[in-house]
């Protein structure tokens, strides 16, 4: 099938298989290899995206389900020359990854909490990012880049 | 792993997808969330040949209160229900669910139709004694809670019919209490509790099959701490909960107690609401 949709605002057209999910299709088809993949049947979150700027599990959806819709993948995090978001920033800082597999779906998540949930006590946070499963860090420096990470966009929004 | 392949039909309406599943002759599965369908499929648990998209189905997902009863479209999000206010105990449920990733695509109707006996809008339904609206070959019909669950993963909607329309009553007080081992887990035992006048309903979830009604009765007096504490031991005797790696009957009975003295001091705590 032909879709067209639209990752980090570029607009992509592409011809995919009806089983092929957007992860793969993001990974494959566009080399977007930001996205990672965890358990591929919805339980790690590494894969987790932004589509029309909701959090979804890019393994459990079709990218035929994605016709028309603005993707967001850890790619488009960054600025264009480099400079890291405060939420990457803060994730080196803190000691927030290790081996960097549930990173890209932690980073998503914690866009997408502190989008529509500018300041979230630490209870929030470590509920909100349960959906994310990592292997490595014990998830305190996860849960110390996410506050971390609220209070430096805080500070940025400062008139 | 990586799902069978199937073909894709993206449904313009009911009557389209229906026809499409009918033309599928039992080899055809909806697609709404994908929560729970698209995993099963990734495990190859399930290998449908067509799947019948109804995400872009427009009008199903409309939430609106009319004479007391919340009327949601099949398409109503578990984050558009976590986040409404005309039916708090719908909304308390709601946000027990997975994680916001989870909460963003799975759908109402589609929890309902998938009916995992750990879920917590099943037992909300049953709790409001709501009902479903499904659509077929054959026109539509109504189906009530009672008469939905009909087993464990299984509900009175057939393989070419589609939910289309929840009704759920808004009830004058109500309560959830659920108890799973992260938040977003399915529950170990949940419980949604909901007063109508002076009837009580008390459900419990992850305890049976299907959502599991304790025979309450009227409430006569105050709900009071002995009364929710003598409700609490009348739901842990009822059950006849099952053992497995997540907990053992008698866990499962503790936290029937637990969870339901919670559930009703939610519903003691109610504060009387104006008329919607």
């Amino acid at each position: 099938m032909r879709i067209t949709l639209t990752v980090n605002g570029e607009q992509h057209r592409l011809t995919v298989e009806p089983r092929r999910t957007l992860a793969d299709a993001l990974r494959e088809d566009l080399g977007l290899t930001g996205t990672h993949l965890g358990c591929e049947h919805g339980v790690c979150g590494a894969c987790t995206v932004l589509v029309d700027g909701e959090p979804v599990r890019a393994c459990l959806m079709f990218a035929v389900q994605a016709e028309g819709c603005a993707v967001a993948t850890v790619e488009g995090l960054a600025e264009p020359d480099g400079t890291l978001h405060p939420l990457q920033e803060a994730f080196s800082v803190c000691h927030g990854l290790q081996c960097g597999a549930c990173t890209p779906g932690m980073l998503m998540t914690a866009a997408h909490l502190l989008a529509v949930e500018p300041d979230p006590d630490r209870e929030r946070i470590r509920a909100e990012m349960a959906g994310n499963i990592c292997r490595c860090t014990g998830y305190v420096g996860i849960v110390d880049a996410v506050a971390s990470a609220a209070a430096a966009l805080a500070q940025d929004e400062r008139p | 792993m990586k799902c069978a392949r199937f073909s894709y039909h993206r449904a313009v309406d009911v009557a389209d997808a229906v026809t499409a599943l009918a033309e599928a002759d039992g080899e055809g599965k909806l697609l709404a969330g994908g929560q729970s369908l698209v995993p099963v499929m990734a495990l190859r648990m399930a290998a449908p040949e067509v799947i019948v998209d109804v995400n872009r189905i427009p009008g199903l997902d409309h939430l609106e209160v009319h004479d007391g009863v919340l009327r949601a479209g099949a398409l109503v999000r578990h984050a558009a229900l976590a986040g409404q206010t005309l039916h708090p105990l719908a909304a308390a449920a709601a946000r027990w669910i997975g994680h916001a990733a989870i909460r963003s695509r799975g759908t109402l109707a589609g929890s309902l139709a998938h009916a995992d006996p750990s879920a917590e809008l099943p037992a909300v339904l049953r709790a409001c004694d709501g009902a479903v609206h499904v659509a077929g070959p054959g026109g539509s019909r109504r189906v009530d809670a009672a008469a939905l669950f009909t087993g464990a993963l299984q509900s009175d909607v057939g393989e070419d019919e589609m939910i289309t329309a929840v009704e759920l009553p808004c009830p004058d007080a109500w309560g959830f209490a659920e108890f799973a081992r992260r938040h977003g887990d399915f529950a170990v035992v949940s419980v949604a509790a909901a007063r109508f006048g002076s009837e009580l309903r008390i459900v419990v979830g992850g305890v049976a099959g299907t959502p599991h009604l304790v025979p309450a009765g009227d409430l006569d007096g105050p709900l009071d701490d002995a009364r929710v504490a003598s409700l609490a031991d009348a739901a842990a005797d009822d059950v006849d909960p099952p053992s497995d790696l997540h907990g053992s009957a008698g866990h499962r009975r503790a936290l029937t107690r637990e969870m339901t003295r919670r559930a009703l001091a939610s519903v003691a705590a109610t504060p009387a609401r104006e008329p919607v």
